[in-house]
């Protein structure tokens, strides 16, 4: 229970819904959106930012709006079980807050709340794909 | 034997498994966090999962990441490097519960050689000697003090939780004593979390020699050598060989019988090094470091094995089988560059512009940095390892000068002008070390 705790803290959850056969515990987090990192080496960021851009490979284009990452890693569920009906689909009003899919890891089913509030224009991973931290979930156009 | 091994660290040293792992045929899984997406063990390494943004704790501390990056790549096997998570019981704990494979010691070896006095309190009952100081951890200032009289001044109280040379205090004298103690707590329990400190006599310029050890699953124990590792920046090893210089026969004899001793007693498994103060002919166990060691090359070149192989095959299982304990055959001499400005060690992190690597006759280059390479803010310094080998120690030190000439790096401050410097001292050159001659040598320069 305590790393449960922790881990809705850490990982900056807004639940976590853990089930055993016989069990089940429901965990709430309120999520804080972190300060800003200071500057650590203003001289190294500019540079940085002084570069040329990288070039864009080849690939899908970008999608739209407001993308939704992943905070961690896991495999992505559009829905909270195999056969229940998805969480959103595209063309669905979100508000912040909102359940949008679950990314599983160590057996934790952990809940993924949308940052804001609006439409959303795409689902992004498949169903039951891994998905890495930062990795894009839902494009969603903001109000 | 594994299929994939999953490398819960990052640098060099990741890029060092990629390489074993690559030899081995044994797919590879490099987790990293949005700083290091240009590593080049990420590049490299068969596949690669995002774990974090930058800071350690969120990225490469983060237990569950490092888990879930297990689960969503199906690899059956964890590489802890060295650093970060390496000599953390309780990952090495979950790792074995998650049914991986952990390429280290058992954990229960890990937490005891993690207790430094209790380090101490083993090597001292396996008959290694051991510096005059507390029979393990100090109950309070006045004990520290009794110990200090008993013992003599100087002193050094250490954290037991600690360890690489972090948390500790040097005491002159009695009247120092309390103050010290309780500063030393609170820089343990801030860094450690645990403000437990236990006491020795301070050697003020002692050589550390340390001895690798490999032990597999059945017992077989054996050691491959020492390294001396004295050139030292606070506590942080800049330079090291092996073997060490001027050691007679007897003397290494009974170093590595005591780093054997030492392993014996915990039954260790895998990779490990017993790490010495010398004191004339006197030496005296200072801690056991429970993972493969930034140095290792050294060891590898005049031993001939691979180390990082070593402990893929025992984690799997193999046996230490023909390999036999070995004294080192010739002379290998490592330099830790470092992105620093080589006088004020001040960091430097940037873009390389340019980053010419040496080869040639006897020279062997560790790093994962690359020309175009932007090193990153928010990790340790170590840019490169430049290793020089020969039949000798002069021929070591004439390749390792060639070496570091050649090396052409742009972008970023480097020590690469205090290497060749110190390949140039004659202190250096006549094997005069200690752990006081980093300082003294920054002082004349």
């Amino acid at each position: 229970m305590k790393e449960l705790l922790e881990l809705v803290a850490s990982r900056n959850l807004g639940g976590v819904e853990v089930r055993g056969p016989d069990f089940k515990y429901r965990v709430k987090g309120r999520k804080v959106v972190p300060a800003p990192a200071p500057a650590a080496f203003p001289a190294f960021e500019a540079a940085a930012a002084a570069l040329p851009a990288e070039s864009e490979e080849e690939s899908d284009p970008e999608p739209e709006g407001y993308i939704l990452t992943s905070s961690i890693v896991g495999t992505f569920y559009i829905a909270p079980s195999p056969d229940a009906d998805p969480y959103v689909q595209a063309g669905d009003r979100v508000e912040k807050g909102q359940v949008l899919c679950i990314v599983e890891a160590m057996k934790l089913m952990n809940e993924i709340e949308s940052d804001v509030a609006g439409i959303v224009l795409e689902v992004l991973p498949q169903n039951a794909q891994p998905v890495e931290f930062g990795e894009p979930l839902f494009s969603i156009k903001t109000d | 034997m594994f299929s994939k091994i999953l490398i819960a660290n990052r640098g060099e040293i990741a890029l060092r498994v990629v390489e074993a792992c690559r030899e081995m045929e044994i797919a590879t899984v490099a987790v990293h966090s949005t700083a290091d997406r240009e590593s080049l063990h990420v590049l490299h390494a068969d596949e690669n999962v995002c774990i974090g943004p930058p800071m350690l704790k969120d990225s490469y501390l983060d237990i569950s990441s490092l888990i879930a990056a297990t689960e969503i790549t199906g690899a059956d096997a964890v590489h802890p490097g060295y650093g970060l998570l390496a000599e953390n019981p309780h990952f090495a704990e979950i790792v074995e519960d998650c049914g991986l494979g952990w390429i280290g010691p058992r954990p229960e070896t890990i937490r005891l050689m993690g207790d430094k006095a209790k380090a101490r309190e083993t090597a001292r009952a396996a008959g290694a000697p051991v510096l005059p100081g507390s029979e393990g951890p100090l109950e309070s200032p006045g004990a520290a003090r009794d110990t200090a009289n008993e013992v003599g001044f100087p002193v050094i109280l250490k954290a037991t939780a600690g360890g690489g040379g972090r948390g500790m205090r040097v005491v002159s004298t009695a009247d120092d004593l309390e103050i010290q103690y309780l500063s030393a707590q609170s820089e343990a329990s801030a860094a450690f979390g645990d403000d437990t400190l236990y006491l020795e006599k301070y050697l003020p310029a002692p050589r550390h020699v340390e001895v690798q050890v490999l032990g597999d699953r059945v017992g077989s124990l054996i050691h491959l050598g020492e390294r001396e590792c004295s050139i030292q920046r606070r506590h942080q090893k800049l330079l090291e060989e092996s073997p060490a210089i001027g050691l007679t026969a007897e003397l290494r004899g009974r170093l590595t019988s005591s780093a054997l001793a030492v392993a014996t007693a915990v039954g260790y498994e895998n990779a490990g090094t017993v790490e010495f103060l010398l004191d004339g002919d006197d030496y005296y166990f200072l801690e056991m470091n429970t993972r493969i060691q930034v140095e290792h090359p050294v060891t590898e070149i005049v031993t001939a094995v691979d180390l990082v192989k070593e402990q893929i095959r025992i984690a799997s299982g193999e046996l230490l089988g023909p390999l036999q304990s070995r004294e080192p055959r010739g002379h290998a001499i490592e330099c830790r560059i470092n992105a620093e400005h080589p006088r004020t060690f001040a960091p430097s992190p940037g873009r390389l512009t340019t980053f010419q690597v040496p080869g040639g006759p006897g020279v062997r280059i560790d790093t994962h940095a690359y020309a175009g390479y932007l090193f990153p803010p928010f990790y340790d310094s170590l840019l490169a390892k430049v290793i020089a080998f020969g039949a000798d120690r002069p021929e070591a030190v004439d390749r390792m000068r060639r070496a570091l000439d050649l090396f052409v790096i742009e972008g970023v401050e480097t020590t690469l002008p205090l290497h060749r410097a110190i390949l140039r001292d004659p202190e250096f050159l006549a094997g005069r070390l200690s752990t006081a001659f980093l300082e003294r040598f920054l002082k004349n320069h």
